[in-house]
């Protein structure tokens, strides 16, 4: 440390801590020498306290190890201070002064006698682990990635970035522990930087792994892949694998696209987000595989084999979702990729020939891309889309593929733009203007603004109960709670019923939003702390069927709000959807729903069951709502899960997980057991 | 001790009337009774001892030209051979700090600054630490408490340089009459002058950096016995294999490892201490079962080496709200002691056994004492946990120490006492007072009775296990002894202390055999080979040093670590070190590759001269935990090595 700073107390602060004591006039020769003599004094003990720090075996100096400096020299300890993790000095300025202290806050003694016992912290406990195996470290989550995200990123780089000698690979500490490193290979030789040799050769364990994981994706039992994806998400150290994994992921798409293998496509596009929501990948340069396989899911023409009975829209609102959200993870002024797909997406809409189902999918990609995509390219042709609709529908050559296509359309469009609208649009809101302001869709796309506008405005909510009859109900109301932007819309859209029933494809898929671009995936929500009302929080999952007439998929919200009040570690609430589709392409689906909320307080898996099989009643309806209602005094908020209600009778998972808090199930009931899926 | 130490002590004990102390050391110190010479002695000022030193500094010199003095010099060095250069800048730093402090003696507060501000910077980066402390002494009277001060003013700056160059200083110092500096240099500075080449300036450097400059050349030239004793012949059956019956070779490759060992064992070693040098305890049966127990553990060792690097177990300590100051681990892998900075103790145990205590007094009083398994049936299976908590101290914990035995374990805390532990009871059998200032290592010989700790006070001090006073004193380190580690032959000490040197102390008779510098900053950890020759040592300043004890001359200096290293240990053969700190990395060092490289040279050609061995780079691996700390490593007697550390999230 090599700074020459040298603070010192001044005679005026001595001054002041003279009147705080009630020494009016201190002479200013007494201020001097007692500034003098307290500098030494105060530097002296602090460096007494290094002493301590050192051998605490820490990096951080502690208010204790000034206490024990204080004993060392036989003064008093300063009582007080102790068991903070650091003492948050205020910094004031104003008139030409500058100011550090310390703010104190009274405390009232009732309060803390009356106060309930805290919970009785945990344990310490001693658990072992293999740091190396023979001079080779595991690649487990007990240990770091065996090489960070950033070294991923440099080993990538072309060979003619690495070759020129940056500042940038100096800068690189040699302590990293590349692999190189590990084998003892000086990476740096005469000065020349030498781009250490990948060997791109998997080891047999990694073989064997890649055939289970990719078997298990795409087999038959829903559990394994539930695992295999799991494993995708969460193991460190598969980057050795992911050029494996993405030209899996690509070749597959290209061989089930011609064979219009919904489910395949559908296993596949899950485990590219399985991939996506592993912290430790860094998947960029395998983009140039993954996207087009993405985008295939998303805009080709035809993606099943009975294009007017599978639900191949949930698999494009899914793609189009994993886009948006790689476009937000990854694209960077090198590549452009929103910018390269926006284009795509717009030139099939510009193209009048294009298919219905590639319209679809290109308005879904564009409705992901976010808010100003909205507004700026799929706001301003609502009209001329409105028009299409309108034709496909009302028009005289009735063709039920079309017109479920024109349904979902419209579906679509309401559901990205009526939130955005409300947005950007002044109300009130007026029938005759929107009819004028977007044709067709006009009047419903007023219907849903002036919903939207009431969800940002209801600042109470209130936990609907939703039972199997209310799927008679057209549109369900839908719960927002606004708090400063909706952060976790998780929409889960159930399959429209028509009026022939329909062979069962998976029917939902989800994907959860981020809540801002820069977040990874995975952790979708950050409960903004200081929401309008902290006391209530509710999480409602709720997966609503649209009813035959309308068929407007109603969207489904997980909001919460005020989870973490008051901690300022804001926990991130990890809302997972994981959707899984089981048997092969005519059998059940099985959407599950696993949420987990902040700082491991409990987690909640719903499974909801598929709608409409085949074999079942035609009322066979997708509900769950789970509410979730956690009431938290502080971070620590103790949550409960109130209620959940499974429509179609298959099993509401909820997991809790045993953490510190006690998470309560306090009733599962399923109501009006209808269908199972018969898979 | 000088004449005039002698004679102020002799003064001091005459002043307070000790007459009988006061004739007892005349008797030891050969002294002639001397109320004949008290007139002689008073010359040193009994209660004035410490300003007759101070006043050392008294000068009438012209203290305002001091700026163009040390330029002068500065200019001197600077402008002086190639060869001699780097040898000549080692005065530089005591010249500077004695100017200083003689400026602020003299009140000359202001230039002091002036001259503090102006040539500080140009120290070497190891001195800042001291030149902060420095930098807050800025009156006479700051001066007279400060302990850096103090050691300053009553010992000597050491300087090692070639008669050449000491020739050019003297040319210099003659052409230039600066009385001021010629008496600094002669009242503060000690030249140790040697015959040879000039060194340069990497062997100037690695061996600069300690408090008072360099050992002195004569401080290592007693012979160090460090060799380890023959392996007393232990008449426990070996036969007694628990797989015996696996098949018809093995037990015959056994017996050929076996006679290996054996072999080695026997062989005496020229350079081991005689058996009774040091009264040790006598083996018992139980001892001597551990041993040929650990033995037996020892033949199923996995050779270690530069192709072959260890497997590491990492035991993490989770949800510890307070910081974990220290961890220890027993010679056989079987119990981890950590010291928590809430002043708890607790012992787990590493092994399936369970920790039970021993049943009370009445039951113990119905149990067969000839029983085979008494030791068994001692303890009580009702009270099998897999942790204790021991209360007692009331500081951090800073050291724990397992005894050879299990039976008992130390600790050393900031509340300036070493505690005592029966792990058969799990209570506090003894409270060892006598540091009265924090207590920063306690450690067991590895013969058990024996211990020895260091603290804030400078001092280690060896005690027995049945004594409430300490058997012996070491005295000698300029700042805390930061850290002890028993030589494995019992006769031996080794300290590091924040003065940033390391010492080795002879137990027989308390003195300083070696003095070795090179560290840059505080040393924090010590590990001895198991051969007892090399001596590793870590610390604050992030590098790993390797040390020959034969010589005391530094070996290797091993860079890569990124923050302070706390714990380092040997594999069982000693081929290979590990080190780990709170970067929350352990790393793997070829120390294999030293040896054999020294093997080869001839070690008395390069004695005087501490030369690094070129070997390159020896890291062999690192692996980074997640978030914890290495606060210890140890390696099983199956070289599998053990680390430990608290895990701290965010």
């Amino acid at each position: 440390m090599s700074d020459r700073v040298m603070p010192d107390v001044t005679a005026e602060s001595i001054k002041v801590i003279a009147e705080s004591v009630g020494i009016g006039q201190l002479p200013d020769e007494a201020a001097s020498a007692l500034a003098e003599d307290a500098t030494y004094r105060l530097k002296q003990i602090t460096q007494e306290a290094v002493k301590f720090m050192h051998h605490g075996k820490r990096r951080k100096l502690s208010t204790a190890d000034f206490d024990n400096a204080l004993k060392l020299k036989n003064v008093e300890p300063l009582y007080g201070f102790h068991a903070e993790e650091h003492i948050p000095f205020r910094f004031a300025s104003g008139g030409g002064r500058e100011l550090h202290f310390y703010e104190e806050k009274e405390v009232e003694l009732g309060d803390i006698i009356n106060a309930p016992l805290p919970r009785i912290p945990l344990d310490v406990n001693l658990k072992a682990h293999w740091l190396a195996i023979e001079g080779v470290q595991p690649s487990i989550p007990e240990n770091p990635p065996p090489v960070p995200k950033e070294d991923q990123h440099a080993a990538d780089r072309p060979p003619g970035v690495t070759a020129k000698p940056s500042g940038k690979d100096g800068t690189k500490p040699a302590g990293k522990p590349g692999k190189a490193e590990v084998k003892g290979l000086p990476s740096e030789v005469a000065g020349v930087k030498l781009k250490p040799v990948l060997t791109h050769e998997l080891s047999v364990e990694q073989q064997l792994y890649y055939r289970e994981i990719t078997e298990a994706c795409v087999g038959s039992c829903e559990s394994r892949r539930a695992e295999a994806l799991q494993s995708l998400a969460t193991d460190p150290g598969l980057h050795q694998m992911i050029p494996r994994f993405s030209t899996f992921v690509c070749e597959g798409v290209r061989v089930n696209v011609v064979q219009s293998n919904l489910a395949l496509l559908i296993y596949l596009m899950r485990m590219v987000k399985a991939l996506m929501d592993n912290t430790t990948l860094h998947l960029e340069k395998y983009l140039h595989e993954v996207i087009p396989a993405v985008a295939t899911c998303i805009l080709s023409k035809q993606l099943c084999q009975r294009p007017d009975v599978d639900n191949h829209w949930a698999l494009r609102d899914f793609a189009a979702r994993l886009m948006g959200n790689m476009c937000r993870n990854f694209s960077s002024n090198i590549n452009n990729i929103q910018s390269r797909m926006t284009k795509t997406y717009t030139k099939i809409l510009h193209d009048e020939q294009s298919h219905l189902a590639t319209r679809y999918g290109a308005l879904a990609g564009l409705a992901e891309m976010g808010h100003d995509v909205v507004k700026s390219l799929l706001i301003p042709k609502l009209k001329e889309e409105g028009e299409k609709v309108k034709t496909l529908m009302e028009g005289p050559v009735h063709n039920s593929v079309d017109k479920t296509a024109a349904e979902h359309i419209r579906a679509l469009l309401l559901k990205h733009c009526a939130p955005v609208l409300a947005k950007i649009r002044p109300g009130p809101d007026n029938q005759e203007q929107y009819k004028t302001d977007f044709g067709y869709l006009g009047p419903l796309l007023c219907a849903h603004v002036v919903k939207a506008r009431q969800q940002q405005q209801q600042q109470q909510l209130q936990a609907t109960t939703t039972t199997a009859a209310a799927a008679s109900v057209v549109q369900r109301p839908t719960l927002q709670i606004p708090q400063g932007r909706a952060s976790a819309v998780l929409s889960a859209m159930a399959a429209p019923r028509t009026p022939t029933p329909q062979a069962t494809t998976p029917s939902l898929l989800t994907i959860s939003r981020p809540s801002t671009p820069a977040n990874p995936p995975s952790t979708p929500t950050t409960p903004t702390p200081g929401t309008p009302n902290p006391q209530t929080k509710y999480i409602i999952v709720s997966t609503t069927k649209a009813s035959t007439s309308t068929t407007l998929p109603s969207t489904s919200t997980i909001s919460s709000s005020g989870l973490a009040s008051s901690s300022s570690s804001a926990a991130s609430t990890i809302v997972k959807f994981v959707s899984a589709a089981q048997g092969s392409a005519s059998g059940g689906s099985e959407p599950r729903v696993l949420a987990q909320l902040p700082s491991g307080q409990k987690y909640v898996v719903v499974s909801v069951p598929s709608s409409g099989q085949t074999t079942t009643t035609s009322q066979g309806k997708t509900q769950a709502v789970v509410v979730v209602k956690s009431e938290g005094q502080g971070s620590q908020g103790q949550g409960s899960i109130v209620g959940v209600t499974s429509a179609a009778g298959t099993l509401a998972q909820l997991a809790t997980s045993s953490s510190q808090d006690g998470t309560k199930v306090s009733s599962v009931s399923q109501s009006g057991a209808t269908s199972k899926p018969n898979s | 001790m000088d004449q005039q130490t002698l004679a102020a002590v002799l003064q001091f004990l005459k002043n307070n009337k000790l007459k009988d102390a006061e004739a007892a050391l005349r008797r030891e110190a050969k002294l002639p009774d001397g109320s004949g010479d008290s007139g002689g002695s008073s010359r040193v000022a009994t209660s004035g001892e410490v300003s007759s030193v101070l006043s050392a500094y008294e000068s009438e010199g012209d203290l305002a030209r001091y700026c163009e003095y040390y330029s002068s010099l500065s200019s001197f060095i600077e402008s002086s051979l190639d060869a001699h250069k780097h040898e000549l800048g080692c005065l530089l730093y005591p010249v500077f700090i004695h100017m200083y402090l003689q400026l602020v003696y003299n009140r000359h507060e202001k230039e002091a600054q002036k001259f503090f501000n102006r040539f500080s910077v140009e120290q070497e980066d190891w001195h800042q630490e001291d030149l902060r402390t420095l930098s807050t002494v800025k009156t006479r009277e700051q001066m007279e408490v400060n302990d850096l001060m103090d050691t300053f003013r009553s010992s000597k700056f050491v300087l090692r340089m070639s008669r050449d160059s000491y020739q050019s200083l003297r040319r210099y110092l003659k052409q230039n009459e600066h009385r001021e500096l010629l008496s600094i240099l002669q009242d503060h500075l000690f030249i140790d002058v040697f015959d040879g080449v000039p060194r340069n300036r990497e062997q100037v450097q690695a061996t600069s950096g300690a408090m008072m400059g360099e050992a002195r050349r004569d401080a290592n030239k007693v012979k160090v016995l460090y060799g380890l004793p023959k392996e007393p012949d232990i008449n426990v059956p070996l036969d007694d294999d628990d797989e015996g019956g696996d098949g018809e070779d093995k037990p015959k490759k056994k017996k050929q490892k076996k006679d290996l060992l054996l072999n080695k064992n026997k062989k005496a070693d020229p350079n081991a201490p005689p058996p009774s040098r040091i009264p040790l305890p006598e083996l018992k049966d139980a001892d001597k079962l551990e041993k040929v127990l650990s033995w037996k553990e020892g033949l199923k060792r996995v050779p270690l080496g530069r192709e072959n690097l260890p497997s590491i177990c990492f035991y993490t300590l989770a949800n510890a709200y307070q910081n974990v100051s220290a961890v220890g681990i027993s010679e056989d892998s079987s119990l981890l002691a950590a010291g928590f900075e809430d002043s708890n103790v607790r012992v787990w145990s590493l092994s399936p056994q369970r920790l039970r205590t021993m049943r009370g007094a009445s039951e113990l009083d119905q149990l067969d004492k000839e029983a085979d398994d008494i030791v068994e049936r001692m303890m009580d299976e009702k009270t099998a946990a897999d942790s204790w908590l021991l209360h007692g101290h009331t500081g951090p914990v800073y050291s724990t120490s397992f005894s050879p035995d299990r039976e008992q374990l130390l600790t050393s805390s900031e509340d300036g006492t070493v505690r005592l532990w029966s792990l058969h009871t799990y209570s506090n059998l003894v409270v060892y007072k006598g540091h009265n200032y924090p207590v920063w290592d306690v450690q067991f010989s590895p013969t058990g009775y024996y211990f020895v700790s260091a603290g804030h006070d400078r001092v280690a001090r060896l005690w027995g296990t049945d004594q409430f006073q300490p058997i012996r004193m070491f005295v000698g380190h300029y700042s805390d002894v930061t850290c002890v580690q028993y030589h494995p032959n019992s006769n031996y000490v080794a300290t590091g202390s924040s003065d940033r040197t390391v010492r080795l102390w002879d137990v027989l008779n308390g003195n300083c055999v070696r003095v070795m510098t090179g560290h840059k900053a505080a040393v924090h950890t010590l590990a001895w080979s198991p051969d007892g020759r090399y001596l590793a040592s870590a610390g604050v300043d992030k590098n790993v040093l390797l040390w020959d004890i034969a010589y005391g001359r530094l070996l290797a200096e091993m860079k890569g670590h990124t923050d302070p290293v706390y714990s380092l240990c040997f594999s069982r053969e000693g081929s290979l070190l590990a080190s780990g700190g709170i970067d929350n990395t352990v790393k793997v060092w070829d120390v294999q590759k030293v040896f054999e490289e020294i093997a080869g040279s001839d070690d008395l050609t390069s004695l005087d001269r501490a030369s690094l061995v070129e070997v390159g780079s020896l890291l062999l691996g690192s692996f980074p935990t997640k978030a914890t700390p290495v606060l210890k490593l140890h390696f099983s007697h199956r070289n599998l090595l053990l680390g430990c550390g608290r895990y701290q999230h965010n």
